[in-house]
């Protein structure tokens, strides 16, 4: 019975999410669509139709890679909210390097287009990472603030520097077609980013569980002074976790400029960054199950256009909705699982189902 | 004696844990009370049942003659007594009229800081203390911020003050005026109550003292009628000597040494003021002395996980002085059982299994080319929690769990299998029982009998005597003497733990 409660605290972020789609029911039912067909346009829609779930796909990519980006500095007791800002910079480094750069076999260019957007990412989470671990400097309002000059100076380049001539509001010209992740689905936009980040989250979840590396971001994470007791470089481990998760995120950002959209554009990201953050905590920091995570909130996001067409609800609800998720899987981590009192709880549960037995 | 409190047989119980044992005492009106005692004689805990922190689950407590309860601290400061934390519990971006009048009842939404103010800076006058009213708390020295707290009670109009520990956060000079100012303070008629294990601050200052030890009184009297000497006897007390074979050897070459080591606490005060000790193979040196004379520090020294100012550590003849934690533990084969197990020794929301590996998770054979070999981890694990007698439910459980004295058994028993060259243990047997303490104590005589060099830092002088070869005795951050065990008679070992010294080289 024990085991049972400890199993239910487990999904408690499951029941998060459930409880948010209860409340958004009952948001829904105020209007004049009820929410069960809401619903079944939704999930059928993001889950179950190939446009759909293309559609999905496309926005799961930098969703995923931005929750790994903050799942792993969170590991080590650090709170990046800068992965949109890192999603900027890396789509903007591996724009300079997929345009400019002499011609070369695509092979050899491919490579050097990720490493530059990872790279470029990788500094935009190095810099707070060595403020935090060299100066203290607080890492939640450098990556906060760094975030604004990211996003700008992509705006700054897409409509300066690097404007495609005669454009009508600030993007690069295109990219080499010989560039171009490959699609997954055929006649969709659905690219293999997705799959990239599918494979990332598998290597991360490896490293968190089964090597040093996971142990010493855990053991920094959970008690600094210990992990200076152990002989752990406290200092690397934070640059490194820092640099590691700016450089997925700016993976995210090189796959939306040589997956999706074929240029920089200024202001392309709608907030993926920040989206990972709510990933990383509804997966309850386990990089295995960002993927699901993930994909239940790019779901929600595809599904909400396809919702409104179908129904005509306006899918701004599904904002709400997604708002409500974030309050409830925060609300949720409250609930630790407290051996002692479940115990004593179910032992006194048992006590009066013995006495009342005795009695009958 | 006009007694103003009187405390009749106060008992109080956590758990299992006594933490007082039928406590009296008699506080005289308008007299400086000192109650001296270790970490964990129960002081802290008798104060709070004072300032009704705390409900004993015994004994009568007297004000003025009359039986009195305490439920709270809000009606203690209408009985007119007021507690002075160790750790000032101000507003730092406050002023100190803002921070004296904080809580204040009657104040209501219509604050009249002018009147306030004034009537601080009276106050202040009258004891000298020089506190500028409107001065912003972040801007003033500890010692003022000591004195705003003073203030703070004194402006709720209480007769009794109680004061944990005030020293400890002071710098030297600013404890000198700390000390006039309890001085005035008796002369305008308050009582007061203060925390401390510093002896010569109680000699100073006091009319009586209480000294208390494992939650029971050992010692009341005026101070005319005892001297230091006296005072350190019945604080370090001696209740069971414990008789263990130590392994005659004839101990090797230098393993460990310090050369006028000078280091400075977390506070920044001088905590190490040129310390020299050598540690040779084969040998158990132990470190005695009350609590936060430099011993944490000169451990940490030992360790790497605190830098020296000046001087050296060296490790057979190496200077290791700039080695990192790592490089002590893996190439200097250092193992440490630190003081506190929770904050540094373990992580309490790792598995047992894992902390078994928190030091060693690099190596060999926890780990191969930087994979956790989980299997041969959770093997040690189960060995070890055999071996050295660690009850738990499963090596799985958060160590969180355990019980304190567990948890210590699993500190030592990580560090001792390490097979360290050099083991710096630091009250190893803070929470254990007389069997577990028997059982550490023969480990450590063990190592000696290995040829490994021991530091052995505790308070109790039982466990030191019991397993060392050598006893330095540290006090304000020197080494007051070195004596053996045959020679450590209470009267002397307590003149050194009071400072006065013999020699400054073990």
């Amino acid at each position: 019975m024990l085991k049972f409660v400890e199993t239910l605290y487990l999904f408690r972020s499951l029941w998060a999410v459930l409880a948010a789609l209860l409340v958004g029911a009952l948001l829904i039912s105020m209007t004049e669509v009820s929410a069960w067909t809401a619903y079944r346009e939704l999930f059928s829609g993001a889950f179950f139709d190939y446009y759909g779930v293309a559609s999905t796909l496309v926005k799961m990519s930098p969703i995923l890679l931005a929750g790994l980006a903050v799942v792993i500095p969170l590991r080590a007791g650090l709170f990046n909210i800068g992965a949109e800002g890192q999603i900027y910079i890396g789509a903007l480094t591996a724009s300079m390097a997929a345009l400019y750069l002499p011609e070369m076999p695509a092979f050899i260019h491919i490579s050097i287009v990720v490493v530059a957007g990872a790279m470029g990412g990788g500094l935009w989470g190095f810099i707070p990472g060595y403020l935090k671990a060299y100066h203290g400097i607080n890492e939640v309002i450098v990556t906060i603030l760094m975030n604004y000059v990211g996003i700008n100076l992509v705006s700054f380049f897409a409509g300066g520097p690097m404007m495609q001539e005669g454009a009508p509001y600030p993007y690069s010209p295109e990219i080499a077609e010989h560039l171009w992740l490959p699609w997954i689905m055929d006649g969709t936009d659905a690219h293999a980013g997705v799959l990239v980040g599918i494979f990332l989250a598998f290597v991360v979840w490896v490293a968190m569980r089964y090597t040093t590396i996971g142990f010493a971001l855990d053991t920094v994470g959970k008690n600094l002074t210990a992990a200076r007791y152990a002989g752990i470089n406290v200092k690397r481990q934070i640059l490194v976790s820092m640099f590691v998760a700016g450089a997925i995120a700016g993976l995210a950002g090189t796959f939306e400029v040589i997956g999706l959209k074929y240029r920089l554009y200024h202001m392309f990201s709608p907030g993926y960054g920040y989206d990972g953050i709510v990933v990383a905590f509804l997966a309850g920091l386990n990089p295995v199950l960002v993927p699901l995570s993930a994909l239940f909130l790019s779901g929600l996001k595809a599904g909400a256009h396809i919702m409104q067409r179908a129904t005509g609800l306006e899918s701004t609800v599904i904002d709400a909705i997604q708002g409500l998720v974030i309050i409830f899987v925060a609300a949720s981590l409250a609930f630790r699982f407290d051996r002692t009192y479940w115990r004593r709880v179910l032992d006194s549960r048992k006590a009066l189902h013995q006495t009342l037995e005795q009695k009958t | 004696m006009n007694t103003y409190l009187s405390l009749q047989s106060i008992t109080k119980k956590f758990g299992d844990f006594k933490a007082l044992d039928s406590v009296d005492m008699d506080i005289a009106k308008a007299s400086i009370h000192a109650i001296l005692g270790e970490n964990g004689a129960g002081k802290t805990t008798l104060m709070n049942i004072i300032y009704g922190l705390y409900q004993p689950d015994g004994g009568r407590i007297f004000l003025n003659g009359n039986e009195a309860v305490i439920p709270n601290p809000r009606e203690a400061l209408h009985m007119g007594i007021g507690m002075i934390h160790q750790h000032l519990m101000l507003v730092d971006t406050l002023t100190v009229t803002e921070n004296v009048i904080l809580g204040l009842e009657g104040v209501g939404l219509s604050i009249s800081l002018k009147e306030h103010e004034e009537r601080i800076a009276e106050l202040s006058r009258e004891f000298d203390f020089e506190v500028d009213p409107r001065a912003e708390i972040w801007k003033l020295p500890m010692g003022m911020r000591q004195r705003v707290e003073i203030l703070k009670v004194l402006y709720r109009d209480v007769d009794l003050l109680i004061l944990d520990e005030p020293t400890s956060v002071l710098a030297p000079n600013e404890i000198e005026a700390f000390l006039a100012g309890l001085d005035r303070l008796r002369a305008a008629g308050k009582t007061i109550v203060f925390i401390t294990h510093k002896l010569d601050e109680v000699a100073h200052v006091g009319d009586r003292i209480t000294v208390m030890r494992h939650g029971k009184v050992t010692g009341n009297t005026d101070i005319e009628h005892t001297d230091t000497r006296e005072m350190a006897r019945m604080m370090v007390g001696r209740d069971v000597v414990m008789e263990l074979e130590k392994p005659d050897i004839e101990p090797g070459g230098i393993a460990l040494e310090f050369e006028n080591a000078v280091a400075i606490n977390d506070r920044g005060l001088p905590a190490l003021k040129g310390v020299n000790l050598s540690v040779r193979r084969g040998e158990v040196i132990g470190i005695a002395g009350v609590d936060g004379n430099g011993q944490v520090e000169l451990a940490e020294i030992a360790t790497g996980m605190r830098q020296l100012e000046s001087g050296s550590v060296r490790v057979d003849g190496i200077d290791v002085s700039e080695t990192s934690v790592h490089e002590r533990r893996h190439k200097h084969c250092i193992g440490y059982v630190p003081e506190d197990r929770h904050g540094t020794g373990l992580v309490l929301d790792f598995s047992v299994s894992k902390n078994c590996m928190l030091r060693d998770f690099s190596e060999r054979p926890f780990s191969e080319n930087t994979l956790i070999k989980s299997s041969v981890v959770d093997s040690i694990a189960e060995k070890w929690v055999e071996d050295y007698d660690i009850r738990l439910q499963s090596i799985y459980q958060q160590t969180r769990f355990l019980s304190g004295g567990n948890q210590q058994k699993l500190v030592f028993a990580r560090e001792v299998e390490s097979d360290p060259d050099i083991l710096v243990v630091m009250q190893p047997c803070k929470g254990l029982d007389i069997g577990a303490i028997e059982a550490v104590q023969n480990t450590i005589l063990g190592q000696k009998r290995a040829g490994k060099a021991v530091l052995y830092i505790s308070t109790e002088l039982d466990d030191i005597l019991a397993v060392c070869d050598r006893i330095c005795v540290m006090c304000d951050g020197e080494i007051s003497g070195v004596v053996t065990p045959e020679e450590a008679t209470p009267e002397r070992m307590g003149m050194l733990i009071a400072g006065i010294r013999e020699a400054s080289t073990c």
